[in-house]
């Protein structure tokens, strides 16, 4: 298989707080890894460790090996922008920018340096559609982003993750703040995009990793305890701690 | 009210030791029915071959009522790991037991036919096999209900005796039918009586790869633990 994010011995220090311990494992090509655990496990902080989002919090010190694609995201001389491209991410709470649905989408291809409109108007629609946002706001793509119901904020912003073709897309409990029905429709849309990216999850809702990951890795107390692929963690688990958090005997 | 701790798997333990009672008793029917149907048999016992008939809808009934259990659980908790293996393999366990059940009442239907014959032979096998059969069950109910192997595994190697004593049967049987055609119908009929046994042994093996199931995650045939086939004559 594929591996398009790789990571190696990954320790991540916030100041004296060790967050992440010796984390090694690949995670593969157009395939969704969820990362589970319970809250404080780390799995968030690995998963900014990916488009170095860490490298905003005072303190944070990430020692190790990470590679997508083969390259070191860590190397001296990183293009940090150029790696938020290639490395999209959507958030817990929807986050579209204070302006209009286009803009919001061609935002990431303007920043970087595309300005013919006819190319803009382009990838704003295949963005959209993409997104399968497409037919609900292809009349009012003008209007602000703001204006859009939660689940749409959210489908805008996988748009905008996806405008500017990048290679992984991080998803920080997308559904978190969504009815079911809008949740649905973001677990349907992750099935549809991953086949053009790789996507990263983590959620807490288990049985969503169990629907819609091919791999899952569980976190807990900074460590990676197991990781797998998706059918086999939730029916026989390999590792007591992870039967423990799936079965909720904790967490 | 005051909370002083949350168990959090205290509700999900509470349905899923419900159901697991519920098949504990389905499982202690069908023993019931299998045994009384080869009682009445041997003791050409017509009312109570008509009772283990009559009883039969109670135990479809339970069976009904597991597997409905069963899927109100996982529709409710959406079970992972032990608990998903254990209560899908309920599902397919209810449907052996009840099994048993169905072949207590075939058994006593014969019970009820043979009611006014002679036997060609005493009944010696036959019972024995209820026997066997009755340990097995009440083994792999224990096994289940304490998850326990060692005692789950027991189980697969009396099945081989079940199958001696079926072939023991039939070669008699073939004999006797042999030195006098008139007992044929007969003969067929107690055949068939062994075949349901054998089978119902088949049903009991089913139950404990299941348990190996619940508690490796690994699907364990049966025949790993028995003794190897004879070798091919020619």
């Amino acid at each position: 298989m594929d591996i398009s994010v790789s990571a190696r011995d990954v320790n991540l220090y916030y100041g004296d707080h060790h967050v992440l311990k010796d984390v090694s494992f690949d995670m593969n090509s157009r395939m969704v890894t969820a990362l589970i655990g319970p809250s404080g496990c780390g799995k968030s902080s690995f998963l900014r460790c990916l488009n170095r989002m860490n490298d905003f919090i005072r303190g944070a010190r990430v020692e190790g090996d990470i590679r997508i694609k083969g390259k070191d995201i860590y190397a001296n001389g990183t293009d940090v922008i150029a790696l938020r491209r290639d490395v999209g991410m959507v958030f817990q709470k929807p986050n579209p920018f204070p302006m209009s649905i286009y803009d919001n989408v061609a935002y990431g291809p303007r920043l970087h340096g595309i300005k013919d409109k006819e190319r803009l108007d382009e990838i704003v629609e295949t963005s959209i559609k993409g997104a399968a946002l497409w037919d609900e706001v292809k009349d009012k793509l003008q209007a602000s982003g703001l204006g859009l119901s939660g689940g749409q904020q959210q489908r805008l912003c996988i748009a905008r993750a996806i405008a500017t073709k990048p290679d992984v897309i991080l998803m920080d409990e997308p559904t978190s703040a969504l009815d079911p029905l809008a949740t649905a429709k973001i677990e349907e849309l992750i099935r549809q995009i991953k086949e053009s990216f790789t996507v990263i999850i983590v959620t807490h809702n288990m049985q969503q990793a169990a629907r819609i990951s091919d791999f899952t890795a569980f976190f807990l107390l900074g460590d990676l305890v197991e990781y797998g692929v998706t059918t086999e963690m939730f029916t026989n688990p390999k590792d007591k701690r992870t039967e423990d958090y799936i079965t909720g005997r904790f967490g | 009210m005051i909370v002083d701790s949350l168990n959090t798997r205290a509700h999900l333990e509470e349905k899923l030791n419900e159901i697991k009672r519920k098949l504990l008793k389905l499982g202690k029917m069908a023993n019931e029915a299998l045994t009384k149907s080869v009682w009445a048999l041997k003791d050409h016992d017509i009312q109570l071959a008509r009772a283990v008939i009559g009883n039969d809808d109670q135990i479809d009934f339970l069976r009904y009522e597991i597997e409905n259990d069963c899927l109100t659980f996982i529709a409710r908790f959406q079970p992972f790991g032990e608990d998903l293996r254990t209560v899908s393999s309920i599902m397919y366990m209810a449907g052996d037991i009840e099994r048993l059940g169905d072949y207590g009442s075939s058994i006593s239907k014969t019970a009820i036919e043979l009611a006014n014959e002679e036997f060609i032979k005493p009944l010696i096998d036959i019972p024995r096999m209820q026997e066997l059969l009755n340990e097995m069950l009440e083994k792999a109910l224990s096994a289940f209900d304490q998850k326990d192997l060692s005692l789950a595994k027991s189980v697969f190697t009396m099945d081989d005796l079940i199958d001696d004593l079926e072939e023991q049967i039939l070669r008699e049987l073939v004999l006797m039918m042999m030195e006098k055609p008139s007992r044929i119908e007969q003969a067929s009929r107690l055949f068939l009586v062994a075949r349901s046994l054998e089978r119902a042994g088949d049903h009991i093996t089913n139950l404990s790869e299941r348990i190996f199931y619940i508690s490796t995650g690994e699907m364990t045939p049966a025949s790993k633990f028995r003794r190897p086939l004879p070798p091919e004559k020619g």
